[in-house]
């Protein structure tokens, strides 16, 4: 079991990355599960949503308390007391953000790649250039960072469950697949 | 065709397959996604179906009563205080015979205000006349949906499909929509019934002093009902592969303990029965699927060699304890046995069922004498 936690702001599109990971994963025959926090949804809030990965049937029906993996789609959460909370030691990171891996504090206990997803985004038309819709892009930085699923399989789940934009979305997330440090 | 979408979108691919003719809902939180789809759906002209915009649950289910009195398939969806509002009309939907299908969005009931999960908004419909189904995957809600169509036309019985608010209705996992021609195979249109005829007007549910015969003939069909649906089940299985049974049960041949449960609490279970089995302790699983009419034989059988049984129920009767543990109490009373059943209140409101909850209550019920009430888990502190 591979499990993995989002963290966005709302309307940042935290849930749609999920549902979209885990279709990524489903399409090298794994069983997937995403779900969001449940409740109300409020945009800029702080939004959790979460994707399990297995190679068997999925029968947990209980929310991810200890990530493999956690995936953050705004640079001023990381500020969040407790964000890395439960995330399994010498796991990863990933950070849409302007500044490199090392000058985060959770490098060390954890391992942590960064890319400037909200310029891709933006040059690729994705949502406004106040509030880029960062979620497909920073998919491709975790396909190159974790290596758990290939790129292609994020760029064909991109154009499947994107409905506007397809094309631009896969290919912001191959620009993050090049561009992210780590 | 296998797609990674939500439960709510796999009841209305479902009720897009089963070419629902008209479907009359009102949007609540967690069911709203299913009436937008739905509403697209008919849009787009994808869904050849009378979307009925209405100004409550109430006027949902008057206007679905109406268009099935007139021998429409009909469609509706609802959670919680939506329900709660159609309650009425619930029991003229059964009386009148009406093979309604209703997909009920499990919320817990305010006050307090609450938009998760918890089972007691359809169990408060429990004497209402509908049968009612709990599932625990995406692809059984596809599937029960379906099947309900077949259930309902043949019973003249209106059918509750129930799913958990999020923690089912929101999650995405992998669904197998079938060939729409596989579909229409095992789900052709409904077969003719007496229907409300405008050229030779008549009454329909009038004042009768047959009226206790009309409810011993429910009876009866209730009765029938547990048969029917294990006959349609089977079938379901041969074309499509997957059967689901009025209860499921898991581990429960050998077992000393049996967790009895319904909807999604049971896929927890079954990953700490496999665990607790490694441990060489003997634990099963037992999910009631149908609660109406209750199939409390087809629970008895299993139960029956156990030594100890918990009953979880993500429900509440104020007053008297978890409504599953009654049910299952009142059907083991039938047969005699004696056996300990303990009860456990759980995941009320939305409240996260975790497998470590489950093992706690698994050891509470070897260490603990039965105390003949109700435990309940993760109250805060």
């Amino acid at each position: 079991m591979y499990e993995i936690r989002f963290h966005g702001r709302g309307g940042q599109g935290a849930v749609v990355a999920s549902t979209v990971l885990a279709s990524a994963f489903f399409k090298e025959k794994k069983f997937v599960q995403a779900f969001p926090n449940f409740g109300a949804e409020r945009r800029g809030a702080p939004v959790v949503a979460f994707t399990r990965v297995s190679d068997h049937e999925i029968r947990e029906r209980f929310g991810i308390y200890e990530p493999d993996c956690l995936i953050i789609l705004d640079s001023s959460l990381t500020r969040r007391k407790g964000i890395a909370e439960g995330l399994k030691e010498g796991h990863w990171i990933i950070i849409n953000s302007d500044k490199k891996p090392e000058e985060y504090v959770f490098l060390g206990l954890y391992r942590v790649a960064t890319l400037d997803a909200n310029t891709i985004a933006q040059e690729h038309g994705l949502g406004s250039s106040s509030v880029p819709i960062v979620n497909t892009t920073i998919l491709g930085a975790f396909s190159r960072a974790t290596g758990m699923v290939a790129i292609e399989s994020i760029m064909d789940a991109v154009r499947e469950n994107v409905p506007t934009h397809p094309e631009d979305n896969a290919k912001a997330a191959r620009e993050a697949y090049e561009k992210v440090v780590f | 065709m296998k797609k990674v979408i939500s439960a709510n979108q796999a009841v209305s691919y479902a009720v897009l397959a089963a070419k629902a003719q008209v479907i009359a809902a009102y949007p609540i939180t967690p069911q709203s996604s299913i009436v937008e789809m739905l509403s697209g759906f008919c849009a787009t002209g994808a869904l050849q179906a009378k979307f009925i915009n209405v100004e409550s649950e109430h006027s949902a289910m008057a206007a679905c009563i109406s268009a099935s009195v007139m021998g429409a398939r009909t469609f509706t969806a609802t959670s919680s205080q939506g329900l709660a509002l159609m309650h009425e009309l619930l029991h003229y939907a059964s009386g009148l015979r009406l093979p309604i299908v209703m997909a009920n969005v499990n919320r817990a009931l305010a006050s307090p205000f609450n938009l998760k999960a918890d089972l007691s908004d359809s169990l408060s419909q429990r004497d209402t006349g509908w049968l009612q189904f709990y599932c625990e995957s995406g692809q059984e809600v596809f599937d029960t949906i379906i099947q309900s169509y077949r259930i309902s036309e043949k019973l003249l019985l209106p059918v509750m499909v129930n799913l958990e608010g999020f923690i089912l209705s929101h999650t995405y996992e992998i669904v197998d929509l079938p060939e729409q021609s596989q579909i229409d195979l095992f789900l052709p249109p409904a077969p003719a019934r007496e229907c409300l005829d405008v050229d030779n007007p008549c009454m329909f549910g009038s004042t009768t002093d047959y009226y206790i015969n009309f409810r011993y003939k429910m009876h009866q069909d209730m009765e029938e009902a547990k048969t029917f649906c294990s006959e349609i089940d089977a079938e379901f299985k041969k074309v499509f592969g997957r059967d689901y049974g009025l209860v499921s049960t898991y581990l429960c041949e050998d077992a000393d303990l049996i967790l009895v449960t319904a909807g999604t609490i049971a896929g927890t279970c079954r990953v700490v029965a496999d665990r607790c089995r490694a441990k060489g302790m003997k634990v099963g699983v037992l999910r009631v699927r149908m609660f109406r009419p209750f199939p409390g034989k087809q629970i008895c059988e299993p139960l029956r060699k156990a030594k100890k049984v918990a009953v979880i129920d993500r429900d509440f009767s104020p007053g008297c304890g978890g409504i599953f543990a009654q049910e299952v109490k009142a059907s083991l009373q039938g047969i005699n046995c004696g056996l300990p059943v303990y009860e456990f209140i759980a995941g009320l409101g939305g409240k996260d069922v975790t497998d470590k909850d489950i093992e706690l209550i698994i050891e509470q019920t070897h260490k603990m004498p039965n105390r003949g009430e109700s435990t309940w888990i993760g109250l805060l502190k």
